[in-house]
């Protein structure tokens, strides 16, 4: 089932790139995020499956969505030609990450012990409130400089100016 | 005191925000090059502490913030940058000096909550807000070519947290804990052979940080990012936020974490050997003087990267030294930049000439910059170059021979520049090219005051190490 749903999720975000609708594509944004708060539900994480719902699946989607519809939309022409200059980007980029990855693993191959490992799944005795205010409490600073520095990125690129 | 570095900057943002209506633009600036001042000062005396105490100094609240000589070294660095790039942003920025002020504030506690805590994750999260910061500090001024160079830089940024995150998860996955102890007792454990999932995470985590830290492969965005960015901006990424948010991470994550790993080790002598020969060899012929400088940081970060490789004291301790002498050096050249370009209005080099009589200052510290990079005697440059080549001299005498003939093309593109714009027939086009004032020509004197000392006292610094028994053998 999780197979299935993975592979939903990685179709969706490849259309998400690949499309040239732009609405389209905030569906396909959205779509990903809801198959991936759906895994999330299935492997026993529903705190951060709600936060993917709402946030990623909701609340981007309908930013994305606004912002969509106050642009001027390019001629046809001009669609065609873009598509045609991305096409060259998708290939190349991952084709170089994927040789590059392959001779590095190559140099790396003798100190691989072996393919199956037995993976430690912490006993998640503490709940979530108590991981984040005891134990992660520099991480909560950390998002909340980002949220500043976000809140004055809106301000600086956002806000128009008097002159203006 | 590890709290303060986060708290004064934090509560600086805070109060600057709330008064907002009741303070005057200026006074944010003010405050920012203060509080930077101010953060140099205190680096400089927990460098002090640390060597004296030979242990760290810890958080007594947040206990995972702590500060080692490592630690110190960039938190002075980041100081002295901030503050430098504060005051030629004193001269240079006219429009959102409030929001500018504190997006620097931002900036700065973002690279000190970095380099004082020691778990993957938080030096993640404080990536990100590095990453958020510079996107939003190189696009201040909102035109097209600083929107664009934003935007490659963002989506590099992306990519590389993106491969961050994934080898903090498959770390996590295997080990249960992403703090360095944890991970360091894991590896220590595993006698040189891992899981493929541990494996695929050292590949990625070191990917992700090449990408941050601009070495070849990766290095594409380094010149967009570099040459859209406004002038103070430009001074305080090439001086310190790509070291702090690549290079940095990759050193204490190479020496705490691996443990000095030799596979990975291999890797980075690779990347950083690349750098320094492309990053030199593509700095050759540019025009535009911006992107010649940003090629040079490729050429000279390569050269940190390969003294940490090289997993030794030695090397280590030239990366760290070259970490800081980058910082001033690279700093110095785009402040003179900028003096250029404010000036004149220029800034292809081949409109440029004949500028030294008419900006002595400028052209002489230039000078002091370009021997330094190129690792000339007596300056800084100099001996932070020797010691990484004569540490990779041990691991690979072909790589030591291709750090030292890049340096030589340094010396050369440099000297071309030096002939272009300072040197050789004046452009009559030029109108202005009076030498520059104020902030901008106290933080050349400074910067180029800072070269020269690092470069006669360092061989006085290295004996007092020594005797002191904290090189552990390196002499």
């Amino acid at each position: 089932m999780i197979i299935i749903l993975l592979a939903g999720m990685i179709v969706c975000a490849v259309a998400c790139i690949v499309l040239g609708n732009l609405v389209k594509a905030g569906v396909a944004m959205a779509a990903t995020s809801a198959i991936l708060s759906i895994v999330m539900f299935i492997l026993k994480a529903p705190l951060a499956a709600a936060f993917e719902l709402s946030v990623c699946a909701g609340l981007i989607p309908v930013i994305f969505m606004s912002t969509i519809s106050m642009i001027n939309v390019k001629s046809k022409e001009e669609i065609e030609e873009m598509k045609k200059e991305r096409k060259k980007r998708f290939f190349l980029f991952p084709v170089f990450l994927i040789i590059l990855g392959a001779v590095v693993l190559a140099v790396m191959w003798p100190h691989i012990v072996d393919f199956s490992s037995s993976y430690i799944i912490p006993a998640f005795t503490r709940n979530v409130r108590d991981i984040l205010w005891n134990s992660r409490q520099i991480d909560l600073l950390g998002q909340i400089i980002i949220i500043l520095a976000g809140v004055f990125g809106v301000i600086i690129f956002f806000k128009e100016s008097v002159e203006e | 005191m590890p709290l303060l570095f986060l708290a004064i900057p934090l509560a600086a943002v805070v109060v600057l925000s709330l008064a907002l209506k009741l303070l005057n633009e200026k006074v944010a600036l003010w405050v920012a090059i203060i509080i930077a001042g101010w953060q140099t000062v205190m680096a400089a005396v927990d460098i002090g502490l640390c060597l004296k105490s030979g242990s760290d100094i810890h958080s007594t609240y947040l206990g995972l913030l702590s500060i080692d000589n490592l630690s110190a070294v960039v938190l002075f660095a980041i100081g002295l940058m901030a503050f430098v790039s504060l005051i030629v942003a004193k001269s240079t920025v006219k429009e959102s000096i409030f929001n500018f002020a504190n997006m620097m504030l931002l900036i700065m506690l973002g690279m000190n909550g970095l380099v004082m805590v020691r778990d993957l994750f938080s030096m993640y999260v404080f990536v990100e807000v590095i990453s958020a910061a510079s996107f939003i500090l190189i696009g201040i001024k909102k035109g097209r070519n600083g929107l664009a160079g934003a935007f490659k830089y963002y989506m590099m940024s992306a990519i590389a947290s993106l491969m961050m995150l994934t080898s903090i998860a498959l770390i996590f996955m295997s080990t249960g804990n992403t703090g360095f102890t944890s991970i360091a007792n894991y590896i220590t454990n595993a006698n040189g052979k891992f899981p493929f999932e541990i494996i695929i995470a050292f590949i990625l985590l070191t990917f992700g940080l090449a990408i941050k830290s601009g070495a070849v492969p990766f290095h594409t965005w380094v010149p967009n990012a570099y040459s859209s960015a406004p002038a103070p901006v430009s001074v305080l990424l090439a001086g310190i936020i790509t070291k702090v948010s690549g290079v940095y991470v990759l050193m204490r994550v190479f020496r705490d974490v691996l443990l000095n790993n030799t596979a990975v080790g291999r890797l980075l002598l690779i990347m950083g050997i690349a750098s320094i020969l492309l990053g030199a060899l593509a700095a050759i012929g540019h025009k535009d003087m911006k992107r010649m400088l940003a090629y040079s940081s490729i050429s000279q970060i390569g050269y940190i990267i390969i003294g940490v490789a090289t997993g030794s004291p030695l090397g280590f301790l030239g990366a760290l030294l070259h970490f800081f002498n980058h910082s001033t050096f690279k700093s110095l050249l785009f402040v003179n930049f900028t003096a250029i370009e404010m000036k004149t209005g220029v800034r292809d080099m081949d409109k440029m000439g004949g500028l030294a009589e008419k900006m002595p200052v400028t052209s002489g510290s230039s000078i002091i910059a370009f021997l330094s990079t190129a690792g000339i005697p007596p300056f800084s440059g100099f001996w932070s170059k020797l010691l990484i080549i004569l540490a990779v001299w041990q691991m690979s005498k072909s790589a030591a021979i291709v750090a030292l003939v890049a340096s030589a093309i340094t010396l050369w593109y440099f000297l071309v520049l030096q002939k272009k714009v300072y040197y050789g027939e004046p452009v009559s086009a030029i109108s202005g090219g009076k030498e520059s004032t104020g902030g901008i020509l106290s933080v050349e004197i400074l910067l180029s005051a800072i070269n020269v000392a690092v470069g006669v006292a360092f061989p006085f610094i290295l004996i007092y190490l020594n005797h002191a028994g904290l090189l552990h053998g390196m002499m």
